[in-house]
Protein backbone atom coordinates (compact mmCIF):
# COMPACT_ATOMS: atom_id res chain seq x y z
CA UNK A 1 0.00 0.00 0.00
CA UNK A 2 1.61 3.30 -1.02
CA UNK A 3 0.16 6.43 0.44
CA UNK A 4 0.02 10.11 -1.08
CA UNK A 5 2.42 10.83 2.41
CA UNK A 6 4.88 8.60 0.91
CA UNK A 7 4.76 9.78 -2.48
CA UNK A 8 5.36 13.22 -1.24
CA UNK A 9 8.07 12.22 0.83
CA UNK A 10 10.14 10.50 -2.36
CA UNK A 11 9.37 13.47 -4.66
CA UNK A 12 11.13 15.52 -1.58
CA UNK A 13 14.05 13.19 -1.28
CA UNK A 14 14.62 13.06 -4.85
CA UNK A 15 13.67 16.66 -4.71
CA UNK A 16 11.03 16.48 -8.22
CA UNK A 17 7.75 18.44 -8.00
CA UNK A 18 4.94 16.97 -8.60
CA UNK A 19 0.92 18.27 -8.65
CA UNK A 20 -1.90 16.96 -7.30
CA UNK A 21 -2.87 15.70 -10.02
CA UNK A 22 0.41 13.90 -10.92
CA UNK A 23 0.60 13.06 -6.79
CA UNK A 24 -2.46 10.33 -7.25
CA UNK A 25 -1.52 9.41 -11.01
CA UNK A 26 2.21 8.29 -9.59
CA UNK A 27 0.79 6.41 -6.30
CA UNK A 28 -1.41 4.12 -8.23
CA UNK A 29 1.34 3.92 -10.81
CA UNK A 30 3.65 2.80 -7.62
CA UNK A 31 1.91 0.64 -6.20
CA UNK A 32 0.93 -1.37 -9.15
CA UNK A 33 4.56 -1.43 -10.22
CA UNK A 34 5.70 -2.49 -6.58
CA UNK A 35 3.29 -5.19 -6.89
CA UNK A 36 4.08 -6.44 -9.78
CA UNK A 37 8.39 -6.68 -8.76
CA UNK A 38 7.72 -7.82 -5.55
CA UNK A 39 7.69 -11.65 -7.84
CA UNK A 40 11.00 -11.61 -7.08
CA UNK A 41 10.99 -12.11 -3.77
CA UNK A 42 9.25 -15.63 -4.41
CA UNK A 43 13.48 -16.74 -5.78
CA UNK A 44 15.19 -18.73 -3.49
CA UNK A 45 18.76 -20.14 -4.38
CA UNK A 46 21.49 -17.93 -4.34
CA UNK A 47 20.79 -16.88 -0.45
CA UNK A 48 23.83 -15.52 0.28
CA UNK A 49 24.30 -12.26 -0.84
CA UNK A 50 25.90 -12.68 -4.44
CA UNK A 51 29.34 -11.50 -4.63
CA UNK A 52 30.19 -9.28 -7.75
CA UNK A 53 32.17 -10.09 -10.59
CA UNK A 54 33.45 -6.96 -11.73
CA UNK A 55 36.03 -4.85 -9.66
CA UNK A 56 37.24 -1.61 -9.24
CA UNK A 57 39.42 -0.37 -12.27
CA UNK A 58 41.79 2.35 -10.73
CA UNK A 59 44.36 4.91 -12.16
CA UNK A 60 47.58 6.41 -10.76
CA UNK A 61 46.99 9.83 -9.81
CA UNK A 62 48.16 12.12 -12.54
CA UNK A 63 47.31 15.22 -14.86
CA UNK A 64 45.18 13.98 -17.38
CA UNK A 65 45.34 17.33 -19.44
CA UNK A 66 46.69 20.99 -19.07
CA UNK A 67 44.65 22.85 -15.95
CA UNK A 68 42.08 25.44 -17.65
CA UNK A 69 41.86 23.67 -21.37
CA UNK A 70 37.93 22.52 -20.74
CA UNK A 71 36.76 25.37 -18.28
CA UNK A 72 35.46 28.02 -20.51
CA UNK A 73 33.38 24.76 -22.11
CA UNK A 74 31.90 23.48 -19.41
CA UNK A 75 31.19 26.66 -17.58
CA UNK A 76 29.87 28.68 -20.89
CA UNK A 77 26.94 25.75 -19.99
CA UNK A 78 25.98 27.01 -16.35
CA UNK A 79 22.95 28.31 -16.56
CA UNK A 80 24.38 31.03 -13.87
CA UNK A 81 27.93 32.07 -13.69
CA UNK A 82 30.21 34.64 -11.95
CA UNK A 83 33.68 35.02 -13.36
CA UNK A 84 35.38 31.01 -12.92
CA UNK A 85 32.55 30.04 -10.79
CA UNK A 86 28.73 28.59 -11.21
CA UNK A 87 26.80 30.55 -9.47
CA UNK A 88 24.32 28.83 -6.69
CA UNK A 89 21.76 30.65 -4.18
CA UNK A 90 23.15 30.68 -0.40
CA UNK A 91 23.13 27.30 1.09
CA UNK A 92 23.27 28.22 4.65
CA UNK B 1 24.60 6.71 -61.21
CA UNK B 2 21.32 7.32 -59.62
CA UNK B 3 21.78 5.90 -56.19
CA UNK B 4 18.78 3.26 -54.97
CA UNK B 5 19.11 4.11 -51.10
CA UNK B 6 16.14 1.25 -50.19
CA UNK B 7 18.83 -1.23 -51.90
CA UNK B 8 21.70 0.06 -50.22
CA UNK B 9 24.29 -1.26 -47.27
CA UNK B 10 27.27 -0.12 -45.96
CA UNK B 11 29.04 -2.64 -47.50
CA UNK B 12 27.34 -1.81 -50.91
CA UNK B 13 27.76 1.74 -50.06
CA UNK B 14 31.57 0.84 -49.18
CA UNK B 15 32.22 -0.49 -52.76
CA UNK B 16 30.77 2.42 -54.69
CA UNK B 17 32.26 4.71 -52.90
CA UNK B 18 35.57 2.69 -53.49
CA UNK B 19 35.02 2.41 -57.06
CA UNK B 20 33.67 5.98 -57.71
CA UNK B 21 30.30 5.11 -58.73
CA UNK B 22 29.50 8.41 -56.70
CA UNK B 23 30.95 10.72 -53.86
CA UNK B 24 30.48 10.90 -50.37
CA UNK B 25 28.44 14.37 -51.00
CA UNK B 26 25.96 13.16 -53.76
CA UNK B 27 25.63 9.98 -51.05
CA UNK B 28 24.30 12.72 -47.92
CA UNK B 29 22.63 14.92 -50.76
CA UNK B 30 20.26 11.57 -51.12
CA UNK B 31 19.73 10.86 -47.81
CA UNK B 32 19.47 14.99 -47.09
CA UNK B 33 16.59 14.91 -49.68
CA UNK B 34 15.16 11.64 -48.52
CA UNK B 35 14.67 13.58 -44.95
CA UNK B 36 13.48 16.87 -46.43
CA UNK B 37 10.46 14.77 -47.96
CA UNK B 38 9.94 12.06 -44.86
CA UNK B 39 10.94 13.65 -41.64
CA UNK B 40 8.28 16.43 -41.11
CA UNK B 41 5.67 13.30 -40.91
CA UNK B 42 7.42 10.58 -39.17
CA UNK B 43 9.60 12.69 -36.89
CA UNK B 44 12.76 10.34 -36.68
CA UNK B 45 14.95 13.57 -36.21
CA UNK B 46 15.20 15.98 -33.33
CA UNK B 47 17.53 17.77 -35.69
CA UNK B 48 19.84 17.41 -38.97
CA UNK B 49 23.51 18.48 -38.54
CA UNK B 50 23.74 21.82 -40.94
CA UNK B 51 27.74 20.93 -41.57
CA UNK B 52 26.60 17.05 -43.33
CA UNK B 53 27.72 18.14 -46.92
CA UNK B 54 30.79 19.91 -45.44
CA UNK B 55 31.42 16.43 -43.12
CA UNK B 56 30.96 14.82 -46.87
CA UNK B 57 33.27 16.96 -48.71
CA UNK B 58 36.04 15.88 -46.67
CA UNK B 59 35.66 12.48 -46.44
CA UNK B 60 35.36 12.82 -50.16
CA UNK B 61 38.80 13.83 -49.76
CA UNK B 62 40.03 11.12 -47.62
CA UNK B 63 38.71 8.37 -50.07
CA UNK B 64 41.53 8.11 -52.24
CA UNK B 65 43.74 7.30 -49.12
CA UNK B 66 40.96 4.58 -47.34
CA UNK B 67 41.33 2.63 -51.27
CA UNK B 68 44.57 1.96 -51.39
CA UNK B 69 44.93 0.63 -47.54
CA UNK B 70 42.91 -2.23 -46.28
CA UNK B 71 41.76 -0.83 -43.60
CA UNK B 72 38.02 -1.31 -42.32
CA UNK B 73 37.12 2.29 -42.80
CA UNK B 74 33.61 4.19 -43.27
CA UNK B 75 34.72 6.69 -44.79
CA UNK B 76 31.58 8.76 -46.48
CA UNK B 77 29.00 6.07 -44.71
CA UNK B 78 26.11 8.30 -43.30
CA UNK B 79 25.28 7.75 -39.59
CA UNK B 80 22.53 8.96 -37.56
CA UNK B 81 23.18 9.29 -33.63
CA UNK B 82 20.56 8.68 -30.85
CA UNK B 83 19.95 12.00 -28.50
CA UNK B 84 21.94 10.36 -26.18
CA UNK B 85 25.34 9.93 -27.56
CA UNK B 86 27.49 12.83 -27.42
CA UNK B 87 28.83 14.67 -30.43
CA UNK B 88 31.37 17.78 -29.45
CA UNK B 89 29.69 21.03 -30.46
CA UNK B 90 26.66 19.93 -31.39
CA UNK B 91 23.41 20.02 -29.48
CA UNK B 92 22.54 16.98 -26.97
CA UNK B 93 19.47 16.74 -24.69
CA UNK B 94 18.44 12.63 -24.15
CA UNK B 95 15.29 14.40 -26.20
CA UNK B 96 14.60 15.97 -22.25
CA UNK B 97 13.38 19.64 -21.50
CA UNK B 98 16.06 19.30 -18.53
CA UNK B 99 18.58 19.45 -21.33
CA UNK B 100 17.21 22.43 -23.42
CA UNK B 101 20.16 24.67 -24.18
CA UNK B 102 22.76 21.71 -23.60
CA UNK B 103 25.84 21.34 -26.34
CA UNK B 104 27.91 18.18 -25.70
CA UNK B 105 31.92 19.67 -24.92
CA UNK B 106 33.13 16.28 -26.06
CA UNK B 107 32.87 13.55 -28.09
CA UNK B 108 31.42 10.12 -27.25
CA UNK B 109 34.52 7.62 -27.81
CA UNK B 110 32.53 5.74 -29.65
CA UNK B 111 31.58 9.04 -32.08
CA UNK B 112 35.36 9.42 -32.28
CA UNK B 113 35.82 5.79 -33.26
CA UNK B 114 33.44 6.61 -36.12
CA UNK B 115 34.88 9.65 -37.16
CA UNK B 116 38.46 7.84 -37.15
CA UNK B 117 37.02 5.88 -39.39
CA UNK B 118 35.42 8.46 -41.61
CA UNK B 119 31.88 8.31 -40.53
CA UNK B 120 29.26 11.18 -41.67
CA UNK B 121 27.28 12.51 -39.18
CA UNK B 122 23.50 13.12 -40.17
CA UNK B 123 21.66 14.41 -37.35
CA UNK B 124 20.38 13.23 -33.67
CA UNK B 125 17.26 11.21 -33.32
CA UNK B 126 14.21 11.26 -31.37
CA UNK B 127 13.78 9.06 -28.25
CA UNK B 128 11.76 8.33 -25.00
CA UNK B 129 12.80 10.74 -22.74
CA UNK B 130 16.39 9.51 -21.49
CA UNK B 131 16.11 6.28 -23.33
CA UNK B 132 12.69 5.75 -20.51
CA UNK B 133 10.13 4.02 -23.02
CA UNK B 134 9.11 1.34 -25.61
CA UNK B 135 7.59 3.72 -27.96
CA UNK B 136 9.22 7.50 -28.10
CA UNK B 137 5.90 8.96 -27.66
CA UNK B 138 7.91 11.77 -26.24
CA UNK B 139 5.61 13.94 -24.13
CA UNK B 140 8.23 17.16 -25.51
CA UNK B 141 9.21 16.73 -28.82
CA UNK B 142 6.04 14.44 -30.20
CA UNK B 143 6.07 10.88 -31.35
CA UNK B 144 8.13 9.29 -33.74
CA UNK B 145 5.61 7.29 -36.24
CA UNK B 146 6.19 3.81 -38.13
CA UNK B 147 7.25 3.99 -41.98
CA UNK B 148 5.16 0.66 -42.22
CA UNK B 149 2.42 2.50 -40.54
CA UNK B 150 2.06 6.21 -39.40
CA UNK B 151 -0.81 5.34 -36.83
CA UNK B 152 1.85 2.90 -34.76
CA UNK B 153 4.60 3.94 -33.06
CA UNK B 154 8.54 2.85 -34.34
CA UNK B 155 8.85 1.58 -30.85
CA UNK B 156 11.51 2.61 -28.55
CA UNK B 157 13.53 3.90 -26.73
CA UNK B 158 15.98 4.26 -29.78
CA UNK B 159 12.44 4.85 -32.26
CA UNK B 160 14.12 7.74 -34.04
CA UNK B 161 17.24 5.51 -34.61
CA UNK B 162 15.13 2.81 -36.04
CA UNK B 163 12.60 4.44 -38.02
CA UNK B 164 16.21 6.71 -39.80
CA UNK B 165 17.24 3.59 -41.21
CA UNK B 166 13.61 2.01 -42.20
CA UNK B 167 12.76 5.10 -43.58
CA UNK B 168 16.26 5.28 -45.68
CA UNK B 169 16.93 8.36 -44.02
CA UNK B 170 20.28 7.07 -42.96
CA UNK B 171 22.31 4.48 -43.88
CA UNK B 172 23.07 3.58 -40.68
CA UNK B 173 22.39 4.73 -37.05
CA UNK B 174 23.40 4.38 -33.25
CA UNK B 175 21.19 3.97 -30.48
CA UNK B 176 21.52 2.82 -26.54
CA UNK B 177 19.77 -0.44 -25.27
CA UNK B 178 19.27 -0.90 -21.41
CA UNK B 179 16.12 -3.39 -21.58
CA UNK B 180 16.05 -3.60 -25.12
CA UNK B 181 15.72 0.18 -26.72
CA UNK B 182 17.75 -0.89 -29.95
CA UNK B 183 16.01 -4.64 -30.60
CA UNK B 184 12.54 -4.13 -29.83
CA UNK B 185 12.44 -0.35 -32.24
CA UNK B 186 14.94 -2.54 -34.66
CA UNK B 187 11.90 -5.66 -34.84
CA UNK B 188 9.14 -2.77 -34.85
CA UNK B 189 10.50 -0.84 -37.98
CA UNK B 190 11.82 -3.75 -39.77
CA UNK B 191 15.68 -3.29 -39.63
CA UNK B 192 19.02 -5.06 -37.74
CA UNK B 193 19.40 -3.83 -34.20
CA UNK B 194 22.54 -5.18 -31.72
CA UNK B 195 22.66 -4.96 -28.17
CA UNK B 196 27.00 -6.16 -27.70
CA UNK B 197 27.97 -7.65 -24.88
CA UNK B 198 27.84 -4.73 -21.75
CA UNK B 199 31.22 -3.13 -22.02
CA UNK B 200 32.31 -4.24 -25.13
CA UNK B 201 31.50 -0.33 -26.44
CA UNK B 202 32.73 2.16 -24.13
CA UNK B 203 30.07 4.12 -22.61
CA UNK B 204 31.89 7.00 -22.27
CA UNK B 205 30.18 10.08 -23.78
CA UNK B 206 26.64 8.36 -23.35
CA UNK B 207 24.41 9.93 -21.02
CA UNK B 208 23.45 6.90 -18.50
CA UNK B 209 20.20 6.06 -17.61
CA UNK B 210 21.11 2.48 -15.82
CA UNK B 211 25.12 2.48 -16.03
CA UNK B 212 25.07 -1.64 -14.85
CA UNK B 213 23.06 -2.35 -18.19
CA UNK B 214 23.47 0.64 -20.54
CA UNK B 215 25.32 0.00 -23.75
CA UNK B 216 25.61 1.55 -27.13
CA UNK B 217 24.22 -0.48 -30.66
CA UNK B 218 24.08 -0.17 -33.99
CA UNK B 219 20.99 0.22 -36.65
CA UNK B 220 21.27 -1.40 -39.92
CA UNK B 221 19.64 -3.43 -42.92
CA UNK B 222 21.99 -6.06 -42.99
CA UNK B 223 23.85 -8.46 -40.20
CA UNK B 224 26.90 -7.81 -42.17
CA UNK B 225 26.40 -4.16 -41.82
CA UNK B 226 26.00 -4.54 -37.78
CA UNK B 227 29.07 -6.49 -37.73
CA UNK B 228 30.73 -3.60 -39.88
CA UNK B 229 29.60 -1.33 -37.46
CA UNK B 230 30.27 -3.27 -34.19
CA UNK B 231 33.79 -3.74 -35.32
CA UNK B 232 34.57 0.20 -35.74
CA UNK B 233 32.93 1.42 -32.27
CA UNK B 234 33.96 -1.75 -29.90
CA UNK B 235 37.07 -2.31 -27.90
CA UNK B 236 38.63 -1.40 -24.44
CA UNK B 237 38.45 2.32 -23.41
CA UNK B 238 40.11 3.88 -20.36
CA UNK B 239 37.53 6.66 -20.40
CA UNK B 240 35.32 3.91 -18.76
CA UNK B 241 36.43 1.63 -16.48
CA UNK B 242 33.33 -0.88 -16.91
CA UNK B 243 34.57 -1.37 -20.60
CA UNK B 244 36.63 -4.72 -22.19
CA UNK B 245 38.01 -5.95 -25.05
CA UNK B 246 36.31 -8.38 -27.27
CA UNK B 247 37.86 -11.46 -28.73
CA UNK B 248 38.01 -11.38 -32.21
CA UNK B 249 37.29 -15.09 -32.47
CA UNK B 250 34.87 -16.42 -35.48
CA UNK B 251 32.40 -19.18 -35.05
CA UNK B 252 33.85 -22.00 -36.99
CA UNK B 253 30.73 -24.59 -36.66
CA UNK B 254 28.72 -25.23 -39.53
CA UNK B 255 25.03 -26.46 -37.62
CA UNK B 256 24.29 -24.52 -35.21
CA UNK B 257 22.80 -25.70 -31.75
CA UNK B 258 19.34 -23.27 -31.25
CA UNK B 259 18.30 -23.40 -27.45
CA UNK B 260 14.59 -22.09 -27.31
CA UNK B 261 13.51 -21.33 -23.58
CA UNK B 262 10.24 -22.82 -22.12
CA UNK B 263 8.97 -19.57 -21.02
CA UNK B 264 7.99 -18.93 -24.43
CA UNK B 265 5.26 -21.83 -24.10
CA UNK B 266 4.19 -20.22 -20.79
CA UNK B 267 3.85 -16.86 -22.01
CA UNK B 268 0.69 -14.90 -22.24
CA UNK B 269 0.05 -11.90 -24.27
CA UNK B 270 2.19 -13.18 -27.31
CA UNK B 271 0.91 -12.24 -30.54
CA UNK B 272 -0.78 -15.11 -32.68
CA UNK B 273 1.04 -13.83 -35.66
CA UNK B 274 4.25 -13.76 -33.48
CA UNK B 275 3.64 -17.40 -32.11
CA UNK B 276 3.64 -18.73 -36.15
CA UNK B 277 6.51 -16.38 -37.12
CA UNK B 278 8.57 -17.63 -34.69
CA UNK B 279 7.59 -21.49 -35.28
CA UNK B 280 8.78 -20.33 -39.18
CA UNK B 281 11.80 -19.41 -38.44
CA UNK B 282 12.66 -22.39 -36.15
CA UNK B 283 11.85 -24.85 -38.66
CA UNK B 284 13.82 -22.95 -41.47
CA UNK B 285 16.51 -23.61 -38.74
CA UNK B 286 16.08 -27.08 -38.68
CA UNK B 287 15.01 -27.52 -42.25
CA UNK B 288 18.50 -26.49 -42.96
CA UNK B 289 20.33 -28.52 -40.73
CA UNK B 290 20.42 -27.35 -37.55
CA UNK B 291 19.58 -28.13 -34.12
CA UNK B 292 17.02 -26.70 -32.43
CA UNK B 293 16.03 -27.87 -28.63
CA UNK B 294 13.89 -26.71 -25.83
CA UNK B 295 16.16 -25.13 -22.80
CA UNK B 296 15.02 -24.61 -19.17
CA UNK B 297 15.72 -21.09 -17.71
CA UNK B 298 13.86 -21.47 -14.57
CA UNK B 299 13.97 -17.82 -13.54
CA UNK B 300 13.89 -15.54 -16.83
CA UNK B 301 10.69 -14.79 -16.43
CA UNK B 302 12.07 -12.90 -13.42
CA UNK B 303 14.48 -10.64 -15.38
CA UNK B 304 11.42 -8.24 -16.17
CA UNK B 305 10.31 -7.69 -12.63
CA UNK B 306 14.34 -7.69 -11.45
CA UNK B 307 15.14 -4.87 -14.38
CA UNK B 308 12.45 -3.25 -12.76
CA UNK B 309 13.56 -3.00 -9.64
CA UNK B 310 18.05 -2.34 -10.39
CA UNK B 311 17.18 0.13 -13.29
CA UNK B 312 14.75 3.14 -11.33
CA UNK B 313 17.26 2.50 -8.48
CA UNK B 314 20.46 3.23 -11.01
CA UNK B 315 17.96 5.53 -12.59
CA UNK B 316 17.38 7.77 -9.24
CA UNK B 317 20.88 7.64 -8.81
CA UNK B 318 21.96 8.71 -12.54
CA UNK B 319 20.04 11.26 -12.74
CA UNK B 320 20.56 12.99 -9.58
CA UNK B 321 23.31 15.15 -11.44
CA UNK B 322 20.40 17.13 -13.14
CA UNK B 323 19.89 19.90 -10.95
CA UNK B 324 19.78 23.59 -13.01
CA UNK B 325 23.47 24.22 -11.88
CA UNK B 326 25.91 23.04 -13.72
CA UNK B 327 23.71 22.66 -17.18
CA UNK B 328 20.52 22.91 -18.59
CA UNK B 329 17.47 24.33 -17.80
CA UNK B 330 17.20 26.10 -14.56
CA UNK B 331 14.28 26.96 -12.77
CA UNK B 332 14.31 29.67 -9.81
CA UNK B 333 12.78 28.94 -6.69
CA UNK B 334 12.94 30.86 -2.91
CA UNK B 335 16.09 28.90 -2.05
CA UNK B 336 18.35 26.31 -3.55
CA UNK B 337 16.32 23.69 -2.66
CA UNK B 338 13.27 24.85 -4.15
CA UNK B 339 15.46 24.98 -7.46
CA UNK B 340 15.99 21.82 -7.49
CA UNK B 341 12.76 20.73 -6.75
CA UNK B 342 11.48 23.33 -9.34
CA UNK B 343 13.89 22.62 -12.49
CA UNK B 344 13.62 18.83 -11.79
CA UNK B 345 9.66 18.42 -11.58
CA UNK B 346 9.38 21.11 -14.70
CA UNK B 347 12.28 19.60 -16.53
CA UNK B 348 11.86 15.63 -16.34
CA UNK B 349 8.71 14.54 -17.59
CA UNK B 350 6.31 12.11 -16.23
CA UNK B 351 8.36 9.06 -16.48
CA UNK B 352 11.27 10.25 -15.82
CA UNK B 353 9.69 11.49 -12.26
CA UNK B 354 8.06 7.89 -11.76
CA UNK B 355 11.07 5.86 -11.93
CA UNK B 356 13.03 8.59 -10.27
CA UNK B 357 10.16 7.61 -7.19
CA UNK B 358 10.18 3.81 -7.83
CA UNK B 359 14.36 3.84 -7.53
CA UNK B 360 14.16 6.10 -4.29
CA UNK B 361 11.78 3.83 -2.89
CA UNK B 362 13.29 0.46 -3.43
CA UNK B 363 16.65 1.98 -2.53
CA UNK B 364 15.05 3.45 1.15
CA UNK B 365 16.72 1.80 4.36
CA UNK B 366 13.31 0.16 5.30
CA UNK B 367 12.65 -1.48 1.57
CA UNK B 368 16.26 -2.30 0.16
CA UNK B 369 16.68 -5.86 1.31
CA UNK B 370 13.46 -6.68 0.08
CA UNK B 371 13.67 -4.99 -3.40
CA UNK B 372 16.98 -4.24 -4.52
CA UNK B 373 19.22 -6.71 -2.86
CA UNK B 374 17.26 -9.14 -3.56
CA UNK B 375 17.08 -8.25 -7.59
CA UNK B 376 20.90 -8.22 -7.39
CA UNK B 377 20.26 -12.00 -5.90
CA UNK B 378 18.11 -13.00 -8.19
CA UNK B 379 20.09 -11.18 -11.08
CA UNK B 380 23.40 -13.69 -10.65
CA UNK B 381 20.68 -16.73 -10.32
CA UNK B 382 19.50 -16.03 -14.09
CA UNK B 383 23.19 -15.31 -14.82
CA UNK B 384 24.30 -18.04 -13.15
CA UNK B 385 21.72 -20.59 -15.52
CA UNK B 386 22.43 -18.62 -18.61
CA UNK B 387 25.83 -19.50 -18.00
CA UNK B 388 25.20 -23.40 -17.80
CA UNK B 389 22.92 -23.04 -20.95
CA UNK B 390 25.26 -21.59 -23.13
CA UNK B 391 27.74 -24.44 -22.63
CA UNK B 392 24.77 -26.96 -24.14
CA UNK B 393 23.83 -24.31 -27.14
CA UNK B 394 25.53 -21.80 -28.92
CA UNK B 395 22.28 -18.98 -29.14
CA UNK B 396 18.96 -18.92 -27.66
CA UNK B 397 16.20 -17.78 -29.63
CA UNK B 398 13.27 -16.04 -28.71
CA UNK B 399 11.05 -13.59 -31.07
CA UNK B 400 11.94 -9.86 -30.18
CA UNK B 401 8.67 -8.41 -28.89
CA UNK B 402 5.38 -9.71 -27.97
CA UNK B 403 3.65 -7.96 -30.68
CA UNK B 404 4.15 -6.13 -33.82
CA UNK B 405 3.79 -2.06 -33.75
CA UNK B 406 0.99 -0.89 -31.36
CA UNK B 407 -1.21 2.35 -32.10
CA UNK B 408 -0.28 5.69 -30.97
CA UNK B 409 -0.92 6.37 -27.36
CA UNK B 410 -2.39 2.71 -27.17
CA UNK B 411 0.06 2.31 -23.80
CA UNK B 412 1.00 5.61 -22.75
CA UNK B 413 -1.38 5.75 -19.83
CA UNK B 414 -0.43 2.14 -18.44
CA UNK B 415 3.65 1.75 -17.74
CA UNK B 416 3.06 -1.76 -16.65
CA UNK B 417 1.46 -2.78 -20.32
CA UNK B 418 4.12 -0.52 -21.80
CA UNK B 419 6.92 -2.59 -19.86
CA UNK B 420 5.60 -6.17 -21.32
CA UNK B 421 7.00 -4.90 -24.62
CA UNK B 422 10.49 -6.03 -23.02
CA UNK B 423 10.03 -9.41 -21.88
CA UNK B 424 12.36 -11.00 -24.56
CA UNK B 425 15.21 -8.21 -24.32
CA UNK B 426 15.41 -7.55 -20.76
CA UNK B 427 17.29 -10.84 -20.11
CA UNK B 428 20.23 -10.11 -22.02
CA UNK B 429 20.65 -6.27 -20.14
CA UNK B 430 20.42 -8.39 -16.99
CA UNK B 431 23.03 -11.33 -17.84
CA UNK B 432 25.12 -8.65 -19.76
CA UNK B 433 25.29 -10.79 -23.10
CA UNK B 434 25.06 -9.76 -26.64
CA UNK B 435 21.64 -10.17 -28.15
CA UNK B 436 20.46 -9.30 -32.23
CA UNK B 437 17.26 -8.39 -33.48
CA UNK B 438 16.83 -9.63 -37.46
CA UNK B 439 13.10 -8.73 -39.42
CA UNK B 440 11.77 -12.37 -40.16
CA UNK B 441 8.43 -11.60 -41.61
CA UNK B 442 5.65 -9.57 -41.21
CA UNK B 443 1.49 -9.20 -39.46
CA UNK B 444 -1.00 -8.17 -41.34
CA UNK B 445 -2.81 -5.22 -39.98
CA UNK B 446 -5.43 -3.04 -40.88
CA UNK B 447 -4.23 -3.40 -44.83
CA UNK B 448 -0.48 -2.92 -43.52
CA UNK B 449 2.28 -4.91 -43.26
CA UNK B 450 4.02 -4.64 -40.03
CA UNK B 451 7.55 -6.12 -39.58
CA UNK B 452 8.07 -8.67 -36.61
CA UNK B 453 11.76 -9.34 -35.41
CA UNK B 454 13.40 -12.72 -34.47
CA UNK B 455 16.23 -12.14 -31.52
CA UNK B 456 19.02 -14.46 -30.90
CA UNK B 457 21.15 -14.37 -27.46
CA UNK B 458 24.98 -15.31 -27.33
CA UNK B 459 27.07 -15.92 -24.42
CA UNK B 460 29.44 -12.87 -23.16
CA UNK B 461 31.31 -11.40 -26.18
CA UNK B 462 30.37 -14.15 -28.61
CA UNK B 463 29.15 -11.59 -30.89
CA UNK B 464 30.49 -13.66 -33.68
CA UNK B 465 27.79 -16.30 -33.19
CA UNK B 466 24.89 -13.55 -33.46
CA UNK B 467 26.58 -12.31 -36.70
CA UNK B 468 26.96 -15.98 -38.07
CA UNK B 469 23.93 -17.54 -37.09
CA UNK B 470 22.32 -14.11 -38.10
CA UNK B 471 23.66 -14.11 -41.76
CA UNK B 472 22.40 -17.94 -42.09
CA UNK B 473 18.97 -17.13 -40.96
CA UNK B 474 18.61 -14.26 -43.70
CA UNK B 475 20.03 -16.45 -46.41
CA UNK B 476 17.67 -19.24 -45.32
CA UNK B 477 14.80 -16.20 -44.86
CA UNK B 478 15.73 -14.72 -48.36
CA UNK B 479 15.92 -18.20 -50.12
CA UNK B 480 12.45 -18.98 -48.92
CA UNK B 481 10.89 -15.32 -50.43
CA UNK B 482 11.95 -12.79 -48.19
CA UNK B 483 10.88 -10.52 -45.49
Amino acid sequence: MVTETDIEKLALLARVALSEQEKEKLRTDVEAILEYVSDIRKVSGGEERAVPSLVNVMREDGTPHEGGVHTETLLSLAPKREGQYVRVKKIL
Amino acid sequence: MSINLSELTIATARRHLANGDFTAVELAQSYLAEIEKKNKNLNAYREVFDDVLEQAKGADKKLPNFRTSKLPNLCGIPIALKDVIMLAGKRAGACSKILEGYVSPYDATAVSKLKVAGAIFLGRTNMDEFAMGSSTENYAYGVTKNPFDESRVAGGSSGGSAAAVAGNMSLAALGSDTGGSVRQPASLCGVVGLKPTYGSVSRFGLMAMSSSLDVIGPFTKTVEDAELLFDAIKGKDPMDSTSVEVSSSKLQVKSLRIGIPTMIRETEGIDPDVRKNFEDCLKQFRDAGHTVKEIELPTMHYALPVYYVIMPAEVSTNLARFDGVKYGLHVSGKNLLEDYVQTRGTGFGMEARRRILLGTYVLSSGYYDAYYAQAVRVRAKIEQELRDVFAGVDCIATPTSPTPAFKIGEKADDPLQMYLADIFTVVANIAGIPAISIPSGTAMREGKQLPLGLQLMAAHGREDVLFEAGKEFEKLRDNRGGV
